[in-house]
């Protein structure tokens, strides 16, 4: 089985946001940098496939060469090889701009089954997985939590606010991973010695124009300052008070 | 670009043929654009559905019929099509789980990019902006399309869902039936319980609880309120107390309900994030300098186990009033 799994750096979840001098971007100084966090599920559930149904796993990112630490860290883990599409400008790029750079270098490697996280943790938009599946023409399931596959079918669970949904569909797939699917394993120290001097490839990706054009970016408003209405259940009254009277939730 | 001549067309899901709530609160902000509104209604109600969506400010309601079963990406490929019938120059869908699923596909479809997850969509001279959270609402970002159809998703319980006068042309499409991947079945979830992105209130629940078999103290409270939906930190989902379903912040589900009551939960950034643009926040913490106070509108210092019980009976006895 050929896999590949999509992975996005991002800033750490401790990121601070504070507004760049163009005030169209965030200040990245001082930010660390992960995989997002339901990328590292995506490789979990490429390396069980893989260690079911044999195979390679191909470790696709779009980003700067300093990706290269996430994209080792999951060859460690045990996925085979890794490429870079080097973007040096990540910060403007549209969710259409990478569906569709994925798309043409996915295409070329020809995979049974395409892993990625159900969103990435900055832009938040949750909109690459479904837009790379229907630029290549294959079959998607989003949010999956449960997933089967044999005989170039599978069935994929996925949780919806009224239920969860059983899907099936035939490979060629791309799924998007949401928690609960694995527990991501950690890279074994022999995995970590063996892939410390492994080449990652540096390609250039498909390059299309942007069409989404940030206009500002701003601080959320700051709340309004609230109070302590008391303490123990001797403030309970008090409370019920404010959301009544007050706010008009009652 | 945003005359009433141009049409935005909205994506509604139902359910038993009722419209879903967060596609009437879609429905209102694509009435707020000031274009013409037209609708497409998908599910096994959508012709009983339809008939609703009117009220809403939709001139014309395409619903799609015939389907044997749900399948995204053949419903994405209708909601394609008739976009393109209707020379639609937006496109618009709830930020749900179906909505998400859907609307990716549907702007490729058009060649378009998306602007996911909207808490704003506004026309300004003439071209529509939309107002999207960043790192899960830590920042706040105003983004234009030039795609040749603005395509954008609206987050659940921000936009108010308002009736309109006027009725709508309701008209039947056959639904596609070559969905490639096609959902086989639907396990509801017990009791109708609430989701916490669509619930206008969620009480949620952190490692102040201290175990799993006391989170029966934050359903008693949820229920005291009503409509309302229990929630988790990361702590305590991680620590597989609660299930991820119910997981609020960066890496979990960003809310916006009327009233969050945060009990036990000392209020970390990533927490924060999924949670800060609720319209009321009530904290309960032991920890007078919990972070989770710097936000909320209203803090009780106090331990969870004996403010639980006696809020709960209070919120019961207030609402029999």
């Amino acid at each position: 089985m050929k896999i590949v799994a999509c992975i996005k750096r991002v800033p750490t979840t401790e990121a601070q946001a504070k507004v760049g001098a163009d005030a169209k971007s965030l200040d990245s100084t001082g930010w660390q940098y992960m995989a997002s966090f339901y990328d590292e599920i995506a490789v979990e559930a490429a390396i069980q496939a893989k260690e079911k149904h044999g195979g390679d796993i191909t470790v696709l990112t779009i980003g700067p060469s300093e990706a290269a630490k996430e994209v080792r860290e999951f060859l460690a883990r045990g996925a085979d090889t890794g490429v870079i599409l080097k973007d040096a400008d990540p910060g403007s790029r549209d969710p259409r701009w990478t569906a569709k750079a994925l798309a043409a270098k996915i295409g070329s490697l020809g995979p049974d089954i395409v892993f990625t996280g159900r969103v990435a943790t900055d832009r938040d938009n949750a909109a690459v997985g479904p837009m790379l599946a229907t630029y290549l023409g294959w079959a998607c399931v989003t949010e999956v939590v449960a997933l089967e596959l044999a005989d170039g079918r599978g069935t994929a669970k996925r949780e919806t606010e009224y239920g969860v949904e059983t899907v099936e569909f035939a490979l060629p797939a791309v799924i998007t991973c949401n928690k609960g699917l694995n527990e991501p394993r950690r890279a074994s120290l022999k995995g970590i010695m063996a892939v410390k001097t492994k080449t990652i490839a540096e390609e250039a990706p498909h390059d299309s124009l942007a069409q989404a054009v940030i206009v500002a970016v701003e601080l959320p408003p700051a709340r309004k300052a609230g109070r302590i209405v008391g303490e123990g259940v001797a403030g309970v009254a008090a409370l019920v008070d404010a959301l009544k009277n007050e706010a008009k939730i009652l | 670009m945003t005359s009433a001549m141009t049409t935005i067309l909205v994506f509604v899901e139902e359910s038993n043929g009722t419209p879903r709530r967060a596609s009437l609160e879609c429905l209102s902000a694509a009435r707020a654009t000031g274009m013409t509104v037209a609708a497409i209604v998908a599910g096994p109600g959508s012709e009983k559905a339809a008939a609703h969506v009117g009220k809403y400010g939709a001139t014309k309601v395409v619903a799609l019929v015939g389907a044997a079963r749900w399948s995204s990406d053949a419903v994405a490929r209708d909601v394609a099509a008739v976009a393109r019938e209707l020379s639609a120059t937006a496109f618009l869908a709830a930020a749900t789980a179906t909505g998400k699923d859907i609307a990716p596909r549907v702007a490729a479809l058009l060649d378009s990019t998306l602007l996911s997850d909207c808490t704003g969509v506004t026309a300004d001279s003439g071209a529509l902006v939309a107002t999207r959270p960043w790192l899960a609402g830590k920042a706040i970002a105003k983004v234009r399309s030039t795609a040749p159809v603005f395509c954008a998703t609206t987050r659940p319980n921000v936009f108010p869902a308002t009736e309109a006068a006027g009725t709508a042309e309701i008209v039947t499409r056959n639904a596609s039936s070559d969905g490639q991947a096609v959902v086989t079945s639907v396990a509801e979830k017990v009791g109708g319980k609430l989701d916490v992105k669509e619930a206008s209130i969620v009480v949620s629940g952190g490692r102040g609880l201290r175990g799993p078999e006391n989170f029966h103290l934050i359903e008693a409270l949820a229920a005291a309120f009503g409509s309302a939906a229990t929630g988790a930190s990361r702590a305590v989902v991680d620590a597989g107390w609660r299930p991820h379903g119910e997981q609020v912040g960066q890496t979990g589900k960003t809310v916006s309900p009327s009233l969050y009551v945060a009990v036990g939960i000392s209020g970390a950034i990533q927490h924060l994030a999924g949670m800060r643009t609720s319209k009321i926040i009530v904290a309960i913490n032991k920890d007078a300098d919990a972070p989770i106070f710097k936000i909320a509108d209203y803090g009780l210092v106090g331990d969870a186990f004996e403010v639980l019980p006696v809020l709960t009976k209070a919120i019961e006895a207030a609402k029999k009033h």
